[in-house]
């Protein structure tokens, strides 16, 4: 227990510090910052296996988000069946042609020794097969956006529960990071990170681009939630019932029969909302516990020793016939994993998909920003800093704006200086964070929580 | 005439915005590629630092301009590179003070040096915002065209015409005189020699006397000047906002790797080879082509390879392929 002493102490500052939000903002306000939270950990679990695990530095972080938030489009939304009734054909005959120019290019990289007529070749079946692609996607693609484009335009999903989406997320990002991870991974570190995060732009950029995907930058709307909605809430007599038990002693105090009724409806309206971020935080919670319990246990198993040893020394892991390579991919693959779960499950809180909101800044570097303060190569530690960096990043810029009101205060309101900083209080957010990272990485560099060899 | 109608096609929409697009990328990568040499590490905060050094130009175009003072045809922005540079440099060596030189007396893995750059493009972009803000801003004054269309058409006699923007006959001679003159310094000069050895092996150079603060000192000082030029040509010839200096880090990366990273002159030529991919990959070859071919067989579709949507996909994508390849580059440089 004496071990743990400084994790509860870091955890209950956090938890204290959301309940404050709460009393002085509002309650529904502190469930957003901790379901957001809950969300960033889960991506910091993700990214923490690769950095902390392995020393894989991944800054394609948003990419898998994307393709996260794309697994739950895919899944959860009915499809549009005219959509596949005119261009439905087109689309499944380019995913032939796909298949069928990897396996010719496979073919002739097996079959044939390196030369330069291999070299020609290859490229002129890809470029062969590009332009193909072309000319039978053209005419697909253009009869599926014309769809009623006000409201579809795009192929629609499956029509499954949303929860399923979660587990698809997931293996999207898995495979495409099982592709990323056999073209990028021999890199050395710093061209991993740029290149990493350069794919990462191609693939928000093919989401963002290809309507009849997902309808691109139009965004999709009014996804399916695991929790029930707001409305129905608010005309089920059971939720009535409860939340005028809860609040007896205060509708107790008001005596007109129509005041009560109007004071009950707006508390009705206010604990719906608190009651559906309730549900998505019991949901997110359970994510977070088995990810911590199964990413604990593999931590301090034999794999997991396996793989800090060839972090700390590839030679010597080498040498002991560990295959660097294939737990490399594996690391990879399984990290990315874990952050197009955290895609799929912002996705699903949020409601909306939009892919134009998908930057490098806020959901690369900020998350990797929450893996170094909150400590690498620990879980506890990586969660910790989701809950930190994300709190900060929220509440950054009111406690700007508090600030630069307190020590502005003698200036008179119309100063110019004053105004200024007043209208750039949210940017105050990427000064705090920035010099966070600085501080932790200079005076404390193994994080909040370092990390904690146990021996075995 | 077909034929020459076509070419001038393709040379205006084309090789001329290539050209000036591929020179700003040119001057930000040869920023990260000697820093990357002599430093030894992924500066992520390029673009931002870019970014940092036209904010003062801006603010001081805008201050010159509210006292009357311009250079006449020519934007008033050239007269005021020389003090943005001089706060870059400065804004540069506090920061390596206070950051950079305690990783490189410890000397840290690369990744540490790229982590913390992240902490520097952070700062730096929130001081940006929080002097400027985040919005669009236009700085050019003074002749907007040197060839205008009508006035091409008028003198050759020909269907199609060009326009040369004096911003892009401006950065296509400002890179060039900036490039010679740093080549000339790294090549011929004995501070040059030292850098270029503190480069190769450290240790060795080291030994033979070369002070590394002075090399180090010296390093800011160019970056600062390719930043700071860079930064203004690219603010002049589209606009300035902090928002699309942080993106025009990815495609100056892609550049200066496509070159050959540490190596100043392939991250030269790497700037015009993204440039010209990306436009020659994304531009509609409707018009060129139907000058060549015959009426009747005039295309329908935009004969286009991909849409513009995809501009920074090309050059991702080319980096991509380079590293499968070539991982050293085209002009082979650090090896990985």
């Amino acid at each position: 227990m004496k071990n743990y002493k400084n994790v509860i102490a870091a955890y209950s500052i956090m938890i204290f510090l959301i309940i404050l939000v709460g009393i002085f903002q509002s309650w529904s306000i502190a469930l957003t910052i901790l379901n957001y939270c809950l969300i960033s950990a889960v991506m910091t679990i993700g990214a923490n296996i690769q950095w902390g695990y392995a020393g894989l530095i991944n800054f394609g972080i948003m990419g898998y988000t994307a393709l996260g938030g794309l697994a739950v489009v895919l899944v959860s939304v009915e499809p549009v069946k005219k959509a596949w009734q005119v261009g439905g054909l087109n689309i499944l005959a380019c995913i032939w042609i796909i298949v069928a120019i990897i396996f010719v290019v496979k073919f002739i990289l097996n079959r044939f020794n390196k030369s330069k007529l291999r070299n020609y070749s290859v490229a002129s079946v890809i470029l062969g097969g590009i332009i193909l692609l072309r000319v039978t996607a053209t005419p697909g693609i253009e009869a599926i956006e014309s769809v009623d484009p006000a409201k579809t335009g795009f192929l629609g999903g499956m029509g499954l529960p949303v929860l399923f989406s979660w587990i698809f997320g997931a293996l999207l990002a898995g495979s495409l990071a099982f592709i990323i991870g056999k073209i990028a991974l021999g890199l050395r570190a710093d061209y991993l990170a740029i290149a990493t995060l350069l794919i990462a732009e191609i693939i928000v950029s093919i989401i963002k681009h290809e309507e009849w995907l997902a309808r691109g930058v139009k965004n999709v709307i009014g996804l399916k939630r695991p929790a029930p909605y707001e409305i129905d809430l608010q005309t089920s007599g059971w939720f009535i019932d409860l939340v005028a038990k809860f609040n007896s002693s205060k509708l107790n105090l008001i005596n007109s029969i129509s005041d009560k009724q109007e004071a009950l409806n707006q508390m009705v309206i206010d604990a719906s909302s608190v009651y559906v971020k309730l549900c998505f935080t019991g949901l997110f919670l359970t994510v977070v516990i088995i990810l911590l319990i199964v990413t604990q246990k593999a931590l301090y198993s034999p794999w997991g020793r396996k793989m800090r040893a060839i972090r700390d020394n590839e030679e010597a892991a080498s040498a002991m016939g560990k295959n660097i390579v294939k737990e490399h991919l594996l690391i990879f693959i399984l990290g990315s994993a874990i952050v197009g779960l955290a895609g799929a499950m912002m996705v699903t809180n949020d409601g909306l998909f939009t892919p134009g909101s998908y930057r490098p800044m806020r959901y690369t570097f900020v998350i990797w920003v929450m893996v170094i303060v909150g400590g690498t190569g620990n879980n506890f530690g990586a969660i910790l800093g989701g809950f930190v960096v994300w709190f900060l990043w929220v509440e950054a810029a009111p406690i700007a704006l508090f600030l630069i009101n307190l020590l502005t205060s003698h200036l008179p309101e119309t100063n110019a200086v004053r105004v200024h900083l007043i209208e750039s209080a949210p940017y105050f957010r990427f000064l705090v964070i920035g010099i966070g990272l600085l501080l932790i990485m200079r005076y404390r560099p193994q994080g909040i929580i370092p990390e904690k060899i146990i021996k075995q | 005439m077909d034929l020459l109608n076509a070419i001038i096609v393709l040379f205006n929409f084309t090789v001329i915005p290539a050209l000036a697009y591929g020179s700003q990328l040119a001057l930000g990568a040869i920023f990260v590629t000697l820093i990357y040499a002599v430093l030894r590490f992924a500066n992520f905060a390029t673009g931002d630092m870019m970014s940092f050094g036209t904010m003062f130009a801006v603010i001081l175009t805008y201050y010159f301009q509210s006292l009357g003072i311009g250079l006449g045809v020519l934007p008033t922005a050239l007269l005021t590179i020389p003090f943005a540079i001089l706060m870059m440099i400065l804004y540069m060596l506090i920061i390596d003070k206070f950051v950079f030189s305690y990783y490189r007396i410890k000397k840290s893995p690369p990744v540490q040096f790229a982590m913390v750059s992240v902490g520097v493009m952070f700062v730096t972009q929130a001081i940006i915002r929080i002097i400027i803000g985040p919005s669009d801003r236009r700085f050019l004054d003074g002749e907007k065209f040197i060839i205008k269309a009508t006035e091409f058409k008028e003198m050759t006699g020909l269907a199609e015409g060009i326009t040369l923007k004096s911003t892009q006959a401006i950065t296509i001679i400002v890179t060039l005189i900036v490039v010679s003159i740093m080549f000339w310094f790294l090549n011929r000069t004995k501070t040059g020699t030292s850098m270029r050895a503190y480069s190769d092996n450290e240790d060795l150079a080291l030994l033979s006397g070369i002070d590394p603060k002075r090399v180090v000192l010296i390093t800011w000082v160019i970056a600062g000047i390719l930043a700071t030029i860079g930064g203004v040509l690219y603010g002049l010839d589209k606009s300035y906002r902090p928002f699309v200096y942080f993106n025009n880090m990815l495609p100056i990366f892609a550049a200066a790797i496509v070159g050959g990273i540490g190596n100043p002159f392939g991250a030269f030529l790497g700037g015009y080879v993204i440039a010209f991919a990306e436009i020659f990959v994304t531009y509609a070859y409707k018009r060129f082509i139907s000058y060549l071919l015959p009426e009747h067989l005039e295309p329908d579709s935009l004969l286009q390879l991909l849409s513009t949507d995809y501009k920074f996909a090309v050059s991702f994508s080319i980096l991509v392929i380079v590293l499968l390849i070539r991982p050293s580059g085209i002009f082979k440089g650090k090896v990985i």
